[in-house]
């Protein structure tokens, strides 16, 4: 179970389709509260990724890794093998790219190269496309861009090239509330010989059991569920749990 | 957690050998109420009241860092004394117990500190690898009332990220499950490691990190008293 906190000008935020964006409160506190009930890890995506927004986030980890004691990932405008090695050392345990990787594939192998494929998650994008070989096609820019390219190959790909997780997030479901895009999720799972995480769309506790046993994800991320106070990350689990899905106890 | 009324925290060095994320361990450590320095000075692990040696990566090229940093006598010393009983507690932490053994099937050629028996080896049978998730810790028949386990209960969970795992032998202190029975945390003496990593791995984890505070405030407290 992983809570996700979008993260602008050092708050967390989550909007609907990336639009409207709302004040869910402080990420360190939001985050060792997360610890807390039971989360199994955290993922941060800055979404502001401006260049002068690079040394707030740079706080922000150092922070967290002061307070928090599970694996986190964070991503969002991270180009290169040197902003990697900055998260790190920062204090996170593993960085995510996904527009960066899809204008310069060869990134993820340098990532990987450097500091271990269990240090690289890919966040990939997509959403339903009839064009498209596998039925659905990669968006980069917050799901703004389409790139022409398949879901399934560029999973493929990725992984090929030394990806250690992949963070598939379904656009069309995305801040919607109406569960995961389980039939994205089963498409790629053959290509995702790594751990799948499954992101977009959790509005209720059963749309996590849907991931996790339909979808066949290995790890199922939700944020506003948590952030608002409607359920907390020990009922996620629990509910999981009563479903037959292997969790660790919160 | 451990006493602070004791005196001053216990002076922890975590040795800083240019590799990965060491600040995790640094401040989970500091979290359970231990002074603990990220270093890479000789004198100041020397004076340490327990040492620490974590470990990310390939077990090669942790091997080739330590030895860059001219860390690798200090650590192979500070292993072997606590083992032995003759030198402060010391804790090896992922591939930090991986290089406790003579060598690993991933660096064919790299030469570990060997102070512990056998070869590292390959997560066998039809697992993905790395493992990279929350396992529970099973201690093995007669270590469930080792002080590193103390107050820590039934089967704890904790994380692990590795492809590559200690034998089972005779300093295994607990395995968990991964297609096979796998060496999860290991001790002789006074030297503890853990294949998973305790700073990641929540309450459990901090539990384990304050035993072994626990263990260097008593040994400091025995020092003194001799």
């Amino acid at each position: 179970m992983v809570p996700c906190l979008d993260v602008d000008g050092g708050r967390v935020v989550k909007g609907v389709n990336f639009v409207g964006l709302r004040d869910a409160g402080d990420p360190v506190e939001l985050a060792a509260r997360y610890d807390a009930e039971g989360a199994d890890e955290l993922v941060f995506l800055d979404i502001t990724a401006s260049s002068d927004a690079r040394d707030t986030t740079l706080d922000m980890v150092r922070h967290v890794a002061e307070e928090v004691f599970i694996p986190f990932t964070v991503g969002g405008g991270i180009r290169s093998v040197d902003d990697a090695r900055g998260i790190l050392r920062a204090g996170a345990d593993k960085v995510s790219v996904n527009t960066a990787a899809v204008d310069r594939p060869d990134l993820v192998g340098e990532v990987a190269a450097e500091f271990g494929s269990q240090c690289v998650v890919v966040a990939v994008d997509a959403r339903r496309e009839p064009d498209a070989p596998s039925g659905f096609q990669v968006f980069t820019h917050g799901g703004r861009t389409p790139t022409g390219i398949d879901l399934v190959a560029w999973v493929a790909e990725v992984v090929k090239r030394g990806a250690g997780e992949i963070l598939l997030t379904s656009m069309d479901r995305d801040g919607t509330r109406d569960g995961f895009d389980v039939e994205m999720l089963r498409a790629v799972g053959p290509a995702a010989t790594v751990p799948l995480i499954a992101s977009g769309g959790v509005g209720a506790l059963d749309h996590l059991v849907e991931g996790a046993v339909d979808g066949g994800a290995d790890a199922v991320l939700a944020a506003s569920i948590f952030h608002f106070g409607e359920h907390t990350v020990a009922e996620a689990k629990a509910h999981l749990a009563a479903a037959g899905v292997a969790v660790r106890p919160a | 957690m451990s006493d602070p009324s004791a005196g001053p925290a216990p002076l922890l060095a975590v040795l800083d050998y240019g590799i990965g994320n060491l600040r995790s361990a640094q401040k989970a450590l500091e979290k359970v109420g231990a002074d603990a320095r990220l270093t890479d000075d000789p004198d100041l692990v020397a004076a340490a009241d327990g040492v620490v040696l974590p470990g990310v990566g390939a077990f090669g090229r942790c091997v080739e860092a330590l030895a860059a940093s001219g860390l690798r006598p200090v650590a192979e010393r500070a292993a072997r004394g606590a083992s032995a009983g003759t030198g402060p507690p010391f804790l090896g932490i992922c591939v930090g117990l991986q290089m406790l053994h003579h060598g690993s099937d991933e660096s064919p050629g790299a030469v570990g500190l060997g102070v512990l028996d056998g070869d590292v080896g390959v997560l066998v049978g039809d697992v993905k690898r790395p493992q990279m998730q929350w396992n529970r810790l099973e201690p093995v028949d007669g270590a469930a009332d080792h002080p590193m386990f103390a107050g820590l209960g039934d089967g704890p969970w904790t994380y692990f990220v590795h492809g590559y795992a200690a034998p089972v032998g005779p300093a295994t202190v607990a395995t968990c499950r991964y297609g096979t029975e796998v060496c999860a945390a290991e001790a002789v003496g006074d030297l503890w490691a853990c294949q998973f990593h305790p700073e990641k791995s929540s309450t459990a984890g901090l539990r384990v990190l304050a035993n072994f505070v626990a263990l260097v405030d008593a040994r400091r407290a025995e020092r003194r008293v001799a």
